[in-house]
């Protein structure tokens, strides 16, 4: 393999066009995974043994937990080579991917408080990884909020780009405090050392939401990014000639 | 023209600063009394009694020197952009970072130094038992240095911004939580008989990956907001 796409991924048209290839096609893949995924885990999998059917929220849960976290982890990457080789598309990048992070962190927070309900008896404790995802939820809300009140598109790359490096380099410190401050949450469902610890019929659904929710993510970055793309830059011929074609490509 | 050595131009910013800190004395003195005052708040607003307050005084303490730490930290940098001598850091040829933990210090010694010796009086009206009165003054010598440096980031984020102070709390309040448990831990610990070196330890640690980090965070900021 060349390394060629990575200096397409340097022009905003040819990224346009890729995205406008695959939006939909992820899209489609990620809501159709997501009903599969949904409709097997919530009523063919079986039941929990303690839990009974409360469990089934994990199928909501953890997928949206997992994309919470390393929606971060994409941006401080986008961070970093926006900081290096000062690519437009890696802020557009971190102005697509913030809004939608704090939404599925949110999420997550939102479908662990309701099973904390059934299973601790209360919707919120002070546990460790909800403490955690709190703190990621501001930490994506410092983001939006930072780029909100920077005018200037340069600026507020570089600016974007520190503030999500310096979280990134705080999150496992974080992370770790609140988990030695307080724990009681069960441990991790996925691992990728590990084999799960859950039965084949109740894992593999999961696997499937979690696919599909990486599937919509980049579906729904990809428009927000083509978004991102026509807004700055509108000055463009290419960006004129297509508003003029009235959206289609050719 | 040439650069002037290093010790000699860290040594003569550092003098300036002092100064400058001492004749502004006001945003230094309103957080002192912001930290004062938010620590009244308490036993007025929750319960005066002497069994919830020696209970949570360590850690009213600590929240209340974080908010006042972030009070003033929000101006630290407005003054020096504003008047170019930013820039004249910038062009000077002389390490930023440097220049940065330069500023740090002096900030930590206009806030996080005062607020620690008043530590003492508010502790004891707070019912803090007195033999924790050091270990408290001990946890905050260690995490108030981390709280400026972290906070010294944010500040460098958002000096260009007009509106940037509650920015600023939303920036770095979440990054200083580590600093808060830890801190606060300790007396914890100390408040059950148990030892509370390790929690100290771990504060040390966060302050040795507070100086060797922040700065560089700090001055890349500085860099973005003098640019543009």
């Amino acid at each position: 393999m060349k390394w060629t796409f990575f200096h397409k991924l340097g022009s905003p048209k040819w990224f346009y066009d890729l995205a406008e290839r695959w939006q939909f096609i992820l899209l489609g893949l990620g809501l159709l995974l997501l009903c599969v995924g949904s409709v097997w885990g919530l009523f063919f999998a079986p039941p929990d043994y303690q839990q009974g059917d409360s469990f089934r929220i994990i199928y909501i849960h953890v997928p949206t937990a997992i994309l919470a976290q390393s929606c971060y982890m994409m941006m401080a990457a986008a961070g970093l080579v926006g900081l290096v080789w000062k690519m437009k598309i890696s802020d557009m990048f971190i102005a697509a991917a913030a809004p939608l992070g704090a939404g599925f962190t949110f999420l997550a927070l939102f479908t662990g408080a309701v099973w904390g309900k059934p299973t601790w008896g209360t919707w919120w404790v002070w546990d460790a990884r909800l403490t955690s995802m709190l703190l990621l939820l501001f930490l994506y809300f410092g983001v939006i909020a930072l780029r909100s009140s920077v005018t200037q598109v340069e600026m507020r790359a570089k600016a974007s780009a520190i503030l999500v490096l310096v979280g990134v380099v705080n999150i496992p410190i974080i992370k770790y405090s609140v988990e030695w401050w307080n724990t009681l949450h069960q441990p991790a469902t996925f691992t990728l050392t590990e084999k799960p610890a859950m039965p084949v019929e109740m894992w593999l659904p999961l696997l499937i939401m979690v696919i599909g929710i990486y599937c919509l993510f980049t579906g729904l970055v990809f428009v927000r990014v083509q978004n991102e793309i026509l807004q700055r830059e509108q000055k463009t011929k290419w960006v004129q000639a297509l508003v003029e074609r009235g959206g289609k490509s050719r | 023209m040439s650069v002037p050595s290093l010790r000699i131009s860290l040594r003569s910013i550092f003098s300036a600063e002092v100064q400058l800190a001492f004749r502004s004395k006001r945003q230094f003195f309103n957080a002192l009394m912001f930290f004062v005052l938010v620590l009244v708040l308490f036993p007025l607003g929750v319960d005066p009694g002497k069994a919830f307050l020696a209970k949570s005084a360590a850690g009213l303490v600590w929240v209340a020197c974080l908010l006042a730490s972030m009070l003033a930290i929000e101006s630290m940098y407005r003054q020096d952009y504003d008047d170019g001598t930013l820039e004249q850091w910038v062009v000077s040829g002389q390490p930023l970072f440097l220049i940065v933990l330069v500023k740090n210090l002096v900030q930590w010694l206009g806030t996080g130094l005062p607020l620690i010796i008043l530590t003492p009086l508010l502790a004891t009206m707070l019912h803090l038992p007195s033999e924790h009165i050091p270990l408290l003054m001990l946890s905050l010598l260690l995490g108030t240095p981390v709280i400026t440096l972290i906070g010294s980031i944010g500040a460098a984020l958002t000096v260009s911004i007009r509106s940037g102070g509650v920015l600023l709390f939303l920036l770095v309040l979440p990054l200083t939580i580590p600093v808060l448990i830890f801190g606060t831990a300790a007396l914890n610990a100390a408040a059950d008989g148990l030892p509370s070196n390790g929690m100290l330890t771990v504060l040390l640690l966060f302050f040795v990956l507070a100086i060797s980090l922040c700065p560089f965070a700090t001055s890349a900021a500085l860099k973005m907001s003098v640019e543009q």
